[in-house]
């Protein structure tokens, strides 16, 4: 879901564009409080995955495919703020050397995938994370349905955008269909691969998984006699 | 495992599926361009401004081999993400109290 030059006018993209910039500065002193040394590496790595999970096109059928759009999955590895930073990277990277995505879209495409695509992921994965039981395995499923619901979240405020700001006049009932139809489909991939990737980091470094902390947190202290292990 | 293993080996992955794995994504237009094509959006789309990069459209200008042409350009742009994002978490992060 890469938005390209031309599809919106000037003053939406202006207005995405500002709505971006703003976010970012926002998250820039957000993302101090979830980096330190052990999880700053974490955030390069995990923007770099998204990057590369980003080209790999699934088939949805009919002649249509998806591909992830990260902000969940990168939301529940490195918190909300420092994903916010780490999707933006990917489009900004992705624009410039790519070709892909817009250069005058690039807040329009930050404003859907990084900042819809994390807010609406992580809220939905907190939310999820309270009402499942609070052990480490429940971290990837509520990661997963906050992915699914993320992507067609963002394409509803790509609908909404176009009908204020879309230089092609398109029927609302039309586009929304359309769009809301197409990305119900690539939001299960979205889940499947958010939730197999945050399984397995999860299975092996719980301890790096930001969305997992809470829960790490709460875990009771077991008492672990050596020698007794092997019995 | 070991923290340094760890990232080593989410790193190797990143490259792994970037250079070799992209090769076999669909080429079909996505969610977004499919329904720009069905509705009529797409012949506002205008040339990219960047399309003349040598990575334009994960390819890389000068290699013809498919398979090495779109490996290098992934593999180029997990490297330049991974600088990119890392050298800002590094910067941003809280330093460790010294003396």
């Amino acid at each position: 879901m890469h938005v390209p030059d031309g599809f919106f006018d000037a003053p939406t993209s202006v207005a995405t564009g500002a709505v971006a910039a703003g976010a970012i500065a926002v998250a820039l002193r957000g993302a101090r409080r979830e980096l330190d040394d052990r999880t700053a590496p974490m955030a390069g790595l995990v923007a770099a995955f998204v990057f590369a999970v980003q080209m790999l096109n699934f088939p949805v059928g009919f002649g249509t495919s998806g591909h992830l759009l990260g902000g969940a999955m990168a939301a529940v590895l490195v918190g909300p703020w420092t994903a916010l930073l780490c999707v933006s990277v990917v489009l900004l990277v992705q624009a410039l050397l790519f070709a892909d995505g817009g250069i005058t879209a690039l807040g329009t495409n930050i404003t859907l995938l990084a900042i819809v695509g994390v807010v609406v992921g992580w809220l939905i994965f907190r939310l999820v994370r309270r009402v499942l039981p609070r052990t480490v395995r429940s971290v990837p499923v509520a990661a997963a349905v906050g992915a699914f619901l993320s992507v067609p979240a963002a394409a509803l405020v790509f609908v909404g955008l176009y009908l204020v700001g879309g230089t092609v006049d398109v029927p609302a009932a039309a586009l929304t269909v359309s769009m809301l139809g197409w990305h119900a489909l690539i939001g299960i991939g979205e889940a499947v691969i958010t939730g197999l990737t945050v399984a397995s980091i999860v299975a092996v470094r719980p301890d790096l998984v930001h969305g997992a902390r809470p829960v790490l947190e709460s875990r009771e202290l077991e008492i672990r006699t050596p020698g007794l292990e092997q019995v | 495992m070991s923290t340094r293993r760890f990232f080593v080996g989410f790193a190797l992955v990143a490259v792994l599926l970037a250079g070799v794995v992209s090769y076999f994504a669909s080429s079909s237009p996505d969610g977004l361009d499919r329904t720009a094509g069905d509705h009529g959006i797409s012949s506002a789309e205008r040339e990219h401004a960047a399309g003349d990069s040598p990575f334009a459209d994960y390819g890389t200008e000068g290699v013809g081999n498919g398979l090495l042409s779109g490996g290098l350009a992934g593999v180029v742009g997990v490297g330049v993400v991974l600088v990119v994002a890392g050298g800002i978490a590094f910067a941003v992060r809280r330093k460790p109290d010294r003396g």
